[in-house]
């Protein structure tokens, strides 16, 4: 039932947000609602497709499974942060070369996890590449061109 | 630019998050809708208490099935029948509920975390009837008057009786395939608005079939519908399942009408797994008839489709797809079907990508691989000699699909399994296999071959205008689903009138910019609106070379278009850029004909579908322990006529075999004895990941184009997906070396296990 709203701030990619929101009120839901930042996208609300993966100080989390509330103070990114102005980041300008997408639902989530896994594990190997991008689904490209383009850009983030 | 593998125009504001979704879509002073759904599979409604909901502080509005009673059940859109129009759903519960996620009442607040409080708040009173979840059991009740056999109907081609009665072999086998769907990761949604100012109702956040849900929106709404937009947004997946008219778009429809106030919907995913259409779930019975040689003289099948507890919008198109595309790539010239369309106490069921035809492939390939086994012959052999030959193209298959007769355009079958037989060195392939399981390996190698069908008409138009900056705007009437819809179109557009793609913008799916549309399903769009798309620009061009050499003081023959100007052969200096083409063609100026502007709008139409073809060939290992079922190497060759951009068509390829993989071994929508869906989170519905999907390799042929469209073109939708059923159950066979093991779907690892341990062919050849 409706409850007192609580005022936080959240910073996202560097910019600080005054927000009033309810307890109950999850982090992609304020991301979306409140703070107008729609590029994170819900596909299950219960933490399993990945889509609404966001990083908050810098580890993946699925913000569907977290409140507002908890990140006050912390810092999160968003699939608006990553490109430079009309440069695009590494992985969204692999994702582009290697037709990583069709639809385009999942791929903020794919982007930012591996972002993340990029940013944390610059070497990490193929096998262990594909168990990490396993943990988000994908209904539309069947994988293939997410693992090449996550791939390529890894290559890309190294040299 | 044709056949180049470009980069898609649709890509950056969808990697930027930029994309508009319907969640994304607000508008001021909007409601927020959420549906009470039924508990309980089957009963009669006592009661439903709104008061404590009402309460609530922010809820608008709360409306049971008495309030829209007067408004029409949802028509059907396609094979439909006046048989089936008592089982058309009402778009909230009138007496009865009939499956677990039926709407029963509908909640309108401030917000959609009140409305949700609304929902819990609405106490809903069923007294229990007995359900029916077994569709190829004894008939139900449906209503007090009718039972739940919806449809039956039969073709048949040629003299069945005399082939079984001449046949030296016949075999009797049952197959089926379970319950599994789409799921596109986009939830369902919808946001209408009424403009008071102008009297139009606008529907945003349409899908597929924009147009034909304006007509079906307008009917029921008793409004014109000119006074109706429906306007498509980015959508996130498709898959036969998104963008058909439910329950839920009406209400939104008449709540804004009614509220006087936007009315958004976003589903949740639950929701989803019991509401949007499921698919698949047929149990077959068949009858092979063949010579000494395993050619298949004879086919008798009989099928029912579980229809779940409506029958939606698509009639009965999967029964019907099935019956017609059972035959597939072989002769087989007598055939009899005779489809049944049941209705059980299950969410109603779909289309899903390849609707029918999954089935029916590994029902066919199945019965192949049984004559096969059963006759000794080699599984490619054996389809070797009933694959239809080159030269009986077009192949007249006797039976109608989707109101039009089954006539295979072109196809070189025979080279198709060359080229996969030399691809996977199938001696060598099939010895290493055997040698491997004579080591104590389960692994094995399967085969499915396929006719698919795309592009059906009747018609799809396209406008392209060029503006005075020389950009290029086609628009037509059919819709993206995600699939590379623009840039296909771009590049279609962008190499006749020699622009750069980046010059070129698409619009789809607004119904208020077209006069006509179709849409996007049975893989059309890129045979229907690139084929339009390609005329109005054949005709746009020779417009432009009209106009310019009117500027040019020319003669037409004189000149060319190249990097978006008309120019005269030989001196590139007298040229005028499209842009100024268009800037002279005011509606006042000399040069206009019947039209002002430089624009164009021509419309293909066609009564015939074409048919596309294809073969996969898979390598799974088994591991008795857990029972799972993991996919070595896989192959998928296809024949898509003439590919616009291959790496679209890869794509497609690719993620519709993901798809099929899933219906085979993981997605199963299963109920209890009483009717209550045990599948209705990802925790259960499982769906590849990226840890379950093979590297495939595909192999793209175009040695037979369509004859049916200048391009050549056939759809590449469906393919990937198609024989993956039967694939993975012949492997499976093969790994276990017991020919007929695997007569049902999905093959989930519980079902695999108990295959394993029981030891002894599991076959009913």
């Amino acid at each position: 039932m409706n409850q007192r709203r609580v005022e936080l701030t959240l910073t996202v990619n560097g910019q600080r947000h005054e927000v009033a929101v309810e307890p109950r009120k999850t982090l992609a839901d304020t991301l979306r609602e409140d703070c107008g930042l729609t590029g994170t996208h819900l596909g299950c609300e219960h933490g399993v497709c990945g889509a609404c993966t966001v990083l908050v100080d810098d580890e993946p989390v699925r913000s569907c499974l977290m409140f507002a509330v908890q990140c006050g103070g912390q810092a999160i990114r968003t699939v608006e942060g990553l490109a430079d102005g009309e440069r695009l980041h590494p992985i969204q300008q692999a994702f582009w070369e290697h037709h990583g997408l069709q639809c385009g639902f999942c791929t903020p989530g794919f982007l930012m996890l591996a972002t993340s896994v990029l940013e944390s594990r610059p070497d990490i190997g193929d096998e262990e590449l594909r168990e990490v991008l396993a943990s988000n689904l994908c209904r539309c490209t069947g994988y293939q061109n997410i693992i090449t383009s996550v791939h390529a850009a890894r290559d890309q983030m190294r040299s | 630019m044709i056949g180049e593998s470009v980069l898609r125009l649709e890509d950056q504001p969808l990697l930027r998050g930029e994309g508009r979704f319907v969640a994304d879509i607000n508008l001021p002073h909007q409601l927020h809708m959420r549906i009470v759904r039924s508990q309980v599979a089957h009963g009669t409604i006592e009661s439903i208490d709104a008061a404590e909901a009402l309460a609530v502080p922010g809820v608008a509005a709360v409306w049971t099935g008495a309030d829209v009673a007067a408004i029409p059940p949802i028509d059907f859109r396609q094979v439909g029948a006046d048989q089936m129009v008592p089982y058309r759903q009402p778009i909230l519960a009138q007496d009865r509920v009939r499956y677990v996620g039926e709407p029963v009442a509908a909640v309108f607040a401030v917000d959609p975390y009140v409305a949700e409080d609304g929902a819990e708040a609405v106490v809903v009173e069923v007294s229990g009837l007995a359900p029916l979840l077994d569709a190829a059991g004894p008939l139900g009740d449906f209503d007090g008057r009718l039972d739940t056999e919806a449809y039956v109907f039969t073709e048949k081609t040629g003299d069945v009786d005399g082939a079984f009665g001449r046949a030296e072999h016949v075999l009797e086998a049952d197959f089926s395939v379970g319950r599994h769907t789409g799921v596109p990761l986009e939830c369902r949604g919808a946001v209408a608005v009424h403009h008071r100012s102008t009297g139009t109702l606008e529907f945003l956040g349409a899908a597929k079939v924009p147009f034909q849900n304006r007509d079906a929106l307008a009917r029921m709404l008793g409004l014109p519908p000119s006074g109706v937009v429906l306007r498509e947004a980015h959508v996130g997946g498709g898959f036969g399942v998104r963008g058909e008219l439910y329950p839920e778009d009406v209400l939104v429809a008449l709540a804004a009408l009614r509220l006087g106030r936007p009315v958004k919907w976003i589903e949740d995913r639950q929701e989803h797994l019991v509401a949007a259409n499921h698919s698949r779930d047929q149990r077959y019975r068949l009858r092979v008839a063949t010579d000494a040689s395993g050619v298949v003289e004879g086919l008798e099948v009989e099928f029912v489709s579980d229809q779940g507890a409506y029958v939606r919008t698509h009639g009965a198109t999967v029964a019907t797809l099935a019956a017609a595309m059972l035959p597939g790539p072989y002769r087989i010239p007598n055939y009899r079907v005779t489809g049944r369309v049941r209705l059980s106490n299950k969410t109603p069921a779909g289309t899903y990508r390849a609707p029918g035809r999954y089935e029916s492939t590994f029902v066919r390939e199945r019965a192949l691989d049984a004559v096969a086994a059963a006759l000794g012959i080699d599984r490619a052999e054996i389809r070797r000699r009933n694959l239809i030959g080159s030269e009986e193209m077009p192949f007249e298959r006797g039976v109608d699909a989707l109101g039009t007769p089954v006539v295979y355009d072109s196809g070189q079958y025979e080279m198709m399994l060359d080229r996969v037989m030399a691809h996977i060195d199938y001696r060598a392939l099939t010895d290493s296999l055997a040698e491997r399981r004579a080591n104590g390996e389960l692994v094995g190698l399967g085969l499915g071959f396929f006719v698919e069908k795309s592009g059906l008409g009747p018609f799809a138009g396209s406008r392209i205008e060029v503006d005075p900056a020389g950009r290029v705007t086609v628009t037509t009437g059919e819709a993206s689903v995600g699939q590379g819809f623009e840039t296909v179109m771009a590049q279609i557009c962008a190499e006749t009138l020699a622009v750069d793609l980046d010059k070129v913008s698409v619009v789809h799916g607004q119904t208020d910019q077209m006069s006509y549309g179709m849409g996007a399903f049975a893989s059309r769009a890129t045979v229907m609106a690139g084929t339009a798309t390609h005329a109005a620009s054949v005709a746009l061009r020779r417009r432009a070379i009209e106009v310019a050499a009117e500027m040019l003081e020319a003669s037409p023959d004189d000149l060319e278009l190249v990097d978006g100007a008309v120019r005269v052969v030989g001196s590139p200096t007298q040229a005028v850029s499209l842009g100024a083409i268009a800037s002279s063609l005011g509606p006042a100026s000399p040069h206009v004909q019947d039209r002002p502007g430089l624009v164009t709008e021509e419309w293909y139409t066609t009564s015939h579908m074409n048919y596309p073809y294809g073969l996969h060939a898979g390598v799974v290992a088994l591991d008795p322990d857990t029972g799972s079922v993991g996919i070595e190497r896989y192959v998928i060759a296809y024949d898509i006529g003439r590919a616009i951009n291959p790496m679209l068509v890869e794509g497609q390829i690719v993620g519709g075999a993901a798809q099929g993989f899933g219906g085979a071994l993981f997605e199963d929508f299963s109920y209890d004895e009483i009717g209550q869906p045990l599948v209705t989170t990802f925790m259960d519905y499982l769906m590849p990941t990226a840890a379950e999907m093979p590297e495939l390799e595909i192999l793209l042929s175009e040695d037979a184009p369509s004859p049916l469209n200048p391009l050549g073109v056939k759809g590449a939708g469906e393919g990937g997906t198609n024989a993956c059923g039967a694939v993975i159950a012949s492997a499976v066979d093969d790994a276990l070396g017991r020919p007929g093991a695997v007569c049902s779907l999905p093959l989930t690892p519980e079902r695999l296990h108990t295959l394993c341990r029981s030891g002894g062919a599991a076959s009913r050849v």
